[in-house]
């Protein structure tokens, strides 16, 4: 299977050919229950421990609609600016597969919940308006691990196992419309939307959006024209991309592979790719021998969807402050540049800071230790900063102690890495640690003389005038103290002990 | 008189007043069992000992002055394409021999909350596809009139069970006239309730827009009380109707139809009908006058196309709900030799575990929904369906019933149609516009036909929710019929 | 409306997952033939402005409050289960579209 792949370098593919994206993104709801019966959707379960006559589709079950699943789907759409249909009905997708229980999957067809919307999203300071073609709900496959060949991949595997707790869970499907004019910017147009569409659904509390847990999965289409021509390449689909810098690699690799292509006279086949961490790159999908023929019809077993327009006008009104709406305000109210606002938002902070404000903590504090302290310890782990243990109010609680002149930053620094260690709250981990200023100026005069006399050369030269010299004694009592000392306050000491006026 | 002659309103009185307890009625029923199936083969599976456990059950909470349900230690005979756990569930295929279902259908449910005894699983055409219970992948069920002859279809083990007098009472689905026309053929009371009146949750589907469970019994009355224990409103199939069970016991015990507006479906007669028939139903149309009904003829032209549309939705439905038969997680596999892929498997395991009406009715279904004869086919047949409900809403603005034979000619011989699917699919004809349209109808017996002595069935369609004017229509003509018959129709059969 | 062909019964089958052998392949164009040649008449009914019907009665907004219901244990789920490993359904090998 493993063939090379020749790139054309991004900067001449993008100087010869525009690109067209398309994305369609699976969220997978957090409805307690599944789509169409009540069994439970909790991540991580054991195997068919979460599965019923239903979802396994033993003969004879039939499924009834989550309304919750269509109450979300709703307000997905109207956030995404979308018409909301009046009558539409579920359709069956007709494909054999042995993780889907029934043969068919419970989808929408050519009548879809929702329709015809936008999100705008924000790239280096410009914002691209997004179009929605259509949100519509389905529902999630079993899962299938595959046992013996040598990589535990699909190819080669000897047999499955399979698992159907995930099936039956609902899905949400957004398909954009075809995205023209992003030109170089696309790969960061296609991390910037599924970015914003995830804080979309964290806003509108219907998924926890992990994409690491597959709760959010991502299929990337493109295609290339030559630049002057207004009629679209063939565009191939890149399936299940699963992390934000995988799309944008996804779109960026692509672009390079179809240009090298195009630009040697070849053809893009319609195909789909799968695409892989570990080398940023995509390989094509086994190629069927025919069309995939759906044989798609309205799900006899359950009946129209009709939505009440006063209950969607209920919902709408509800709608929650949108995230692009929120980050302005909040830019607003802390006072923060764009570019560190910026900065905030590609690190998922800002929701931690808020809630740092919240509770209590001047903004620019909470801002300094999420995005300095905290960030490099949670890149350090190579995990999401929200996955840090700690949390807002304990940071806040650090914040205070400094203001209140208890701790120093870098006492602050040591706090955090305590309550990180899981030693406990910061108040905990200042008694247990033994991270108190040394504010007991009989204390501090004992280390400072002793200093004094360990260092008699610099104590003259600074007697002598050179003030400048301070700075070393200054850091012989932070080390004599470990740290626990004031540092502006044993240098006014020093000065005075030596009889120099500052 | 033998308990087994007796009605299920009959034992069910006796047992109240204690004359006889649900032990006694089961295992009479039982031992009819086994002295007459062995001839005409209704029954996939019989369990004698848990009938007995249930109907100590019932006898034990009597004795506990516990209020039971009107058809309480009544034993029942149920089609074999409801899922029982206690039991198996084949549905006539070899692709679910001994599949045991972790659970019970609704209907099945219904009927042990009523306190009804199971005494087995009845035969019937493979996934319910057939008029004849020739289609069942196990054996075929012969008619009680003629033991040469079918028992109609697919419930064919359901009403050779009762026409047989092996038990008073028992379960059918109607998806074509699965009910109705076994009924007409057997010289019983078959009723399809009016879609969605009662539970398909637990029902094996063949077509889910189409298929309705439904009784059979002996008598009018019987029907009923079996229609109003297991109907009403199942949250769990999202086809069923919010709304109270039509009073169709109430209709049963009021059979009269002075004054009552009833239409001939015109369409229904000529060409294709046998003319014994014809003959009963023009009895049955003369009867009803007599009665004081006003019979008229209405024209519902959209009934012609009502079986080529039929014969487009329901194996199009059928294609895809029979989809999960895969060998992956439940009943036969074929074909795994660690070499297969799961594809092969599944079509290895799908051609040897259905049988050839299936397989037929399957890739048909493909066709009419495949890319590109979708609209021509699947489409047009639904365009149909709009409009033989629109043809049976004009008709109930003038008349308040239908009336039309069961089906154009009495039981056809075993073997007779076996090889010829189109022949086989006509015995449908007047039976399936009530499917596509949702309506109510019921079949009842109307006399034996000249050529052949065999019985001939009365259809009465009613319209969505008017179940109980099948009742009392259909009670008024047994009435009257059974006067002048001196009994029931079911004296003429030969003893078995 | 054209006859159906051997060819297209064979395509039929693959996509119904049905492993017909060449004999029964031309019995079932045989019937399907004429099976389809009378259905067909449906379309010589002018209903070029009549909705179509995908169900019986005009129902619509049936739906189920959001409520975890118990389910099947993993035995009973696994009961009827060709194969099993590890709570889970053993299937053959599967043709998946990855590389």
């Amino acid at each position: 299977m493993t063939t090379t792949t020749t790139l054309m370098p991004y900067d001449e593919a993008l100087e010869r050919y525009e690109p067209v994206l398309g994305l369609e993104t699976h969220v997978e709801l957090g409805t307690a229950s599944k789509m169409f019966c009540g069994c439970a959707t909790t991540f991580g379960a054991a195997p068919n421990t979460q599965v019923c006559p239903v979802c396994l589709a033993l003969p004879g079950a039939l499924p009834v609609a989550n309304e919750k699943a269509i109450e979300s789907t709703i307000r997905i759409g109207l956030a995404l600016n979308c018409s909301i249909a009046s009558w539409c009905r579920f359709a069956r997708k007709n494909y054999f597969y042995p993780d889907m229980p029934k043969n068919y999957q419970i989808s929408q067809y050519d009548e879809p919940l929702c329709t015809d919307g936008y999100l705008d999203v924000e790239v280096d300071g410009t914002v691209v308006r997004v179009g929605i073609e259509r949100v519509h709900l389905e529902e999630d496959t079993g899962k299938s691990t595959h046992v013996g060949g040598a990589t535990g991949r699909i190819h080669g595997a000897d047999y499955s196992i399979v698992d159907y707790n995930r099936a039956g869970i609902p899905l949400v499907e957004i398909v954009t419309k075809p995205i023209e004019g992003a030109d170089r910017l696309a790969p960061e147009v296609a991390r910037a939307y599924v970015t914003e569409l995830r804080e979309l659904m964290r806003a509108l509390g219907v998924s926890d959006v992990r994409m690491e847990e597959g709760s959010l999965r991502c299929d990337v289409n493109v295609s290339l024209m030559p630049r002057g021509s207004s009629e679209w390449g063939t565009r191939t689909e890149t399936k299940n991309v699963n992390s934000l810098r995988s799309v944008e690699r996804a779109v960026r690799h692509e672009i390079e592979r179809q240009a090298a292509i195009l630009s040697e006279g070849g053809r893009i086949v319609q195909e789909t790719r799968h695409f892989h961490e570990d080398t940023g790159t995509t390989t094509s999908g086994r190629s069927k021998e025919e069309a995939q023929d759906y044989r798609y019809f309205p799900e006899p077993d359950l009946v129209p969807i009709a939505p009440d327009p006063a209950w969607v006008a209920e919902l709408k009104a509800a709608l929650p402050e949108l995230p692009s709406v929120r980050r302005k305000r909040l830019q607003q109210e802390w006072g923060v540049s764009d570019l560190d606002m910026q900065a905030m938002h590609n690190a998922d902070a800002i929701d931690l800071v808020e809630a740092t404000v919240a509770a209590g903590a001047p903004p620019a504090d909470a801002r300094k230790w999420w995005m300095g302290e905290l960030a490099r310890r949670a890149n350090e782990a190579a995990v999401p900063l929200s996955d840090l243990r700690i949390t807002p109010d304990q940071v806040a609680r650090v914040c205070a102690l400094v203001a209140s002149g208890a701790l120093n930053d870098k006492l602050a620094r040591q706090v955090l890495e305590g309550v990180l260690e899981g030693e406990g709250t910061p108040d905990e981990v200042v008694a247990s640690r033994g991270l108190q200023i040394v504010n007991d100026e009989g204390e501090l005069s004992r280390i400072i003389d002793e200093v004094l006399a360990a260092n008699a050369d610099a104590a003259d030269k600074v007697r002598g005038g050179k003030i400048a010299a301070v700075g070393a004694l200054v850091g012989g009592v932070m080390k004599a103290s470990r740290g626990k000392a004031d540092a502006a306050r044993a240098r006014e000491l020093i000065l005075e002990k030596l009889g120099v006026s500052a | 008189m033998s308990l087994t002659r007796k009605s299920a309103a009959e034992l069910a009185a006796l047992m109240a007043s204690g004359e006889v307890s649900a032990v006694e009625v089961t295992q009479a029923h039982l031992d009819r069992v086994a002295e007459v199936d062995p001839k005409i083969n209704a029954f996939l599976h019989v369990d004698a000992e848990a009938a007995l456990e249930q109907a100590r059950a019932i006898d034990a909470r009597r004795a506990a002055g516990e209020e039971l349900g009107p058809l309480a230690g009544v034993p029942i005979a149920h089609k074999d394409v409801f899922t029982t756990i206690d039991m198996p569930t084949t549905a006539g295929s070899r692709i679910l021999e001994g599949w045991r279902p972790p659970y019970d259908a609704t209907v099945t449910r219904r009927l042990r909350e009523a306190g009804l005894v199971i005494l087995g699983k009845t035969n019937l055409d493979e996934f319910a596809m057939g008029s004849s219970t020739e289609n069942s992948a196990y054996f075929p069920t012969r008619n009680p009139w003629d033991l040469s002859r079918v028992p109609g279809g697919s419930s064919g083990g359901s009403s050779a069970a009762v026409a047989g007098y092996v038990t008073p009472l028992s379960t059918g689905t109607d998806t074509g006239g699965s009910i109705r026309q076994p009924a007409a053929v057997t010289g019983i009371v078959g009723m399809k309730p009016t879609y969605g009146g009662s539970s398909r949750y637990g029902l094996i589907a063949f077509a889910s827009s189409l298929d309705t469970p439904g009784p059979f019994a002996r008598n009018v009355l019987d029907a009923a009380l079996l229609h109003e224990a297991f109907s009403g409103h199942d949250p769990l199939d999202s086809t069923s109707i919010d709304a109270p069970v039509p009073p169709v016991v109430e209709a049963a015990r009021h059979p009269d139809v002075a004054g009552l507006r009833v239409g001939v479906v015109k369409e229904f007669a000529g060409e294709g009908y046998q003319q014994g028939v014809l003959n009963r139903f023009h009895d049955s149309v003369e009867l009803l006058e007599s009665l004081g009904a006003k019979v008229v003829e209405v024209s519902c032209p959209s009934f012609t196309t009502a079986l080529p549309a039929y014969y487009l939705i329901a194996p199009s439905e059928c294609s895809s709900n029979l989809a999960r038969f895969d060998a992956m997680r439940y009943g036969l596999r074929v074909g795994d030799d660690g070499t297969r892929s799961a594809e092969e498997v599944m079509a290895l395991t799908r051609a040897a575990g259905f049988g050839p009406e299936v397989k037929r009715r399957i890739m048909l279904g493909t066709y009419a929904l495949s890319s590109g004869y979708y609209d021509a086919y699947y489409g047009q047949a639904q365009k149909v369906r709009t409009l033989i409900a629109r043809d049976f809403e004009a008709a109930f603005q003038q008349v308040d019933v239908l009336i039309s034979p069961t089906t154009p000619t009495t039981a056809f011989p075993i073997g007779e149609r076996a090889d010829d699917p189109m022949a086989m699919y006509l015995a449908d004809l007047c039976t399936i516009p009530a499917n596509l349209a949702g309506n109510a109808a019921i079949s009842v017996p109307c006399g034996l036909a000249d050529e052949d002595g065999l019985p001939v069935g009365l259809q009465i369609m009613a319209p969505v929710l008017g179940d109980d004017r099948c009742y009392r229509v259909g009670a008024a003509v047994e009435k009257a019929f059974e006067s002048r018959w001196n009994g029931p129709l079911l004296k003429e059969a030969p003893a078995l | 409306m054209s006859a159906i062909t051997r060819d297209e019964v064979a395509h039929l089958a693959r996509l119904s997952r049905l492993a017909l052998s060449d004999e029964e392949l031309d019995h079932y164009a045989t019937q399907l033939d004429v099976i389809i040649g009378s259905v067909a008449r449906v379309s010589e009914v002018a209903a070029e402005d009549v909705p179509p019907s995908s169900h019986a009665l005009p129902l619509t907004n049936v739906f189920r409050p959001d409520e975890v219901r118990p389910c099947l244990t993993p035995e009973q789920a696994l009961s009827g289960a060709p194969a099993v490993e590890d709570q889970r359904f053993r299937v053959p090998r599967i043709l998946g579209e990855e590389a």
